[in-house]
């Protein structure tokens, strides 16, 4: 075919494939990614050495709302559905562990699996009926989920399992004996409670990226985004979109669904005033700021929501010398950070990686 | 027996009624082209076929009617390549990975050989294989779309407006490679085009689309030489 009429129009860096002739400081880009990766990984393991108490808390803190705002990705940036409703699935995880735990006296870590499952399947139902409503509207439908949830956990005729206006109190997750023998044999001391949970944190949140990373590279993971990009395209393909968007909605519950889970036995203490509306706007807001298709934007997002409120609330604070009560504006310092985020990266933290990279690479 | 047979094909949206009952057919090995004005029902056809639309009547494909299946399944056992208006392409993902979607039903291991052939008829593809597809101009988005097609190894392919927003130049050129590929890969191809003129050449026969119905049929040549479809859709 002729190739002289089509050139054009295309941004640089979007030409700039394949992805090895790409070089970023010397470095070739595939390398410098598994490198970043490598570091990562190699981050998750060295934090629990360093840090103790409320600090390593935070970190797995952090790693559970990843999880959480990784569900959301999956669906929204891979899939092209929206929720403002994944705090109803956050809770599903965390009273699905909460009940087992307290009722049937199931040992915490068995509770992940078993509850992933029950919101993989509520997340699967609901997208079923999903499936006839498009952007606004299912954002609505989501959005009716999100504000039914908290009152439907107090509701007085399932107490006896949720515990009420009362929550449950659960009890701590010790590390497994021989966990704790070795810890011991290497460094003398005892392993902190703190530390553990953050271990374990750390183990189900690497597995389940890890999963999610294999997922979108998987045949599935292209049935997704050819739906996100151009739904009638992808059932000419052959693509089931019904069994593949409902699926979608299925993993994505699950995802937040098991960051609800950790937050459970993290916090040893749930009750339905931590499953609002609000929490399923953090999980939105985490998505945007750190990319909503990108996997490790969920990292930035995840600690986007929990952080830069706490930072805000310091910067309030330090103004206590010149306004009177400054904790009121907490809020607005928040607001403030996140449209200066919005107008920094406006494709999130992983696009900003993206134009930084192209911007400093050069091509073999 | 022809290789897709339409008898008595009714098509619906909603309550309004779009295509009132005609024949079609189409043979093995062959171009048929689909021509009309706006309106005529010539894409609801082709979506008629690959069950996209509500539809009455049968649609005949190797002996057996694929009215009321769901589009997956007879692009899944058929192997019918839709080539949708607007060249459906997938944006945010690479030209090679909107290959690899064109053969998503495929389960053997030729996948991969199958880049190169399309490669063949569309080297231009393969300078533009890593790049962001919706990045690709009009013209490589539309061999897109039919390279993409051909990664299912169809044995029909149903073409709609190939030559839309196209410069006259590249539609030519991509009428030249539907034929080749018609030949040399015996892919029957349904075609429907405004461009009259490009179709009536690559196409044995041709059926002309009026509201709903079909006003004429026969070879294209004798088409194309009929004094009233050269005045209305000819201009000459």
């Amino acid at each position: 075919m002729a190739s002289t009429d089509v050139a054009g129009n295309v941004p640089a860096f979007l030409n700039q494939n394949p992805k090895d002739r790409i070089i970023v400081l010397g470095v070739p880009l595939p390398l410098l990614e598994r490198v970043g990766l490598y570091v990562l990984l190699a981050a998750v393991v060295v934090l629990p050495m360093v840090y103790d108490g409320y600090d390593i808390y935070e970190f797995g803190k952090i790693l559970m709302y990843m999880l959480a705002v990784l569900g959301l990705n999956l669906l929204t940036g891979f899939n092209g559905q929206f929720s403002l409703g994944h705090s109803a699935f956050f809770a599903v995880g965390a009273y699905s562990t909460a009940i087992m735990m307290d009722q049937l006296g199931v040992p915490y870590w068995a509770t992940i699996i078993p509850a992933a499952a029950v919101c993989f399947v509520a997340g699967f139902l609901f997208g079923l009926p999903a499936l006839r409503l498009d952007g606004l509207f299912l954002a609505l439908a989501t959005f009716a989920l999100a504000i039914a949830t908290p009152q439907l956990l107090k509701y007085d005729g399932i107490a006896h399992l949720t515990g009420g206006v009362q929550g449950i109190v659960l009890d701590t997750p010790y590390p497994p004996a021989w966990i704790d023998g070795i810890v011991m044999s290497i460094t003398g001391e005892e392993l902190s409670i703190d530390r553990w949970k953050y271990m374990f944190t750390a183990l189900v949140a690497v597995i389940m990226f890890a999963g999610a990373w294999n997922l979108v590279h998987s045949r599935t993971g292209r049935a997704l985004i050819a739906i996100r990009d151009n739904p009638l395209s992808a059932k000419t393909m052959g693509i089931n979109t019904s069994v593949f968007k409902s699926a979608a909605f299925g993993v994505s519950a699950m995802y937040t669904g098991v960051a609800g889970s950790l937050f459970a036995i993290m916090d040893e203490y749930l009750a339905p005033e931590s499953f609002t509306f609000a929490e399923a706007i953090k999980f939105l807001v985490g998505g945007v700021v750190g990319g909503i298709a990108s996997l490790f934007g969920a990292i930035f997002g995840g600690w986007f929501v929990l952080e830069i409120p706490n930072i805000a609330d310091l910067a309030a604070s330090s103004l206590e010398n010149y306004i009177n009560n400054p904790q009121g504006l907490t809020g607005l310092i928040y607001g403030l950070f996140l449209i200066f985020t919005v107008y920094v990266m406006p494709m999130g933290a992983a696009g900003l990686a993206q134009i930084l990279v192209h911007k400093i690479s050069t091509r073999r | 027996m022809a290789l897709l047979e339409i008898k008595g094909l009714k098509a619906y949206y909603g309550q309004i009624e779009a295509l009132h009952g005609f024949d079609m057919d189409l043979e093995e090995g062959e171009i048929t082209a689909v021509l009309g004005a706006n309106g005529a029902g010539k894409t609801t056809t082709l979506r008629a076929i690959c069950g996209m639309v509500k539809a009455s009547g049968t649609i005949t494909v190797e002996g057996e009617n694929v009215v009321g299946m769901s589009t997956e399944a007879i692009v899944a056992r058929h192997k019918i390549a839709h080539v949708p208006e607007g060249r459906g392409t997938f944006v945010r993902v690479s030209t090679e990975e909107n290959l690899r979607l064109g053969a998503f039903t495929r389960r053997d291991k030729e996948i991969e050989k199958d880049y190169e052939r399309v490669y063949h008829y569309f080297p231009r593809l393969k300078e533009r294989r890593n790049q962001q597809a919706g990045t690709l101009s009009g013209g490589e988005q539309q061999m897109l779309a039919v390279g993409r097609a051909l990664m299912l190894r169809p044995k029909i392919m149903l073409l709609d407006e190939p030559s839309f927003g196209l410069a006259p130049i590249i539609t030519e050129e991509l009428f030249k490679i539907l034929g080749k590929i018609n030949k040399e890969e015996g892919v029957s191809m349904l075609v429907v085009e405004q461009n009259a003129n490009l179709a009536l050449e690559i196409s044995k026969d041709a059926y002309l689309l009026e509201t709903g119905n079909v006003a004429m049929t026969g070879p294209a040549d004798k088409i194309m030489d009929d004094e009233q479809v050269r005045k209305s859709y000819l201009g000459y």
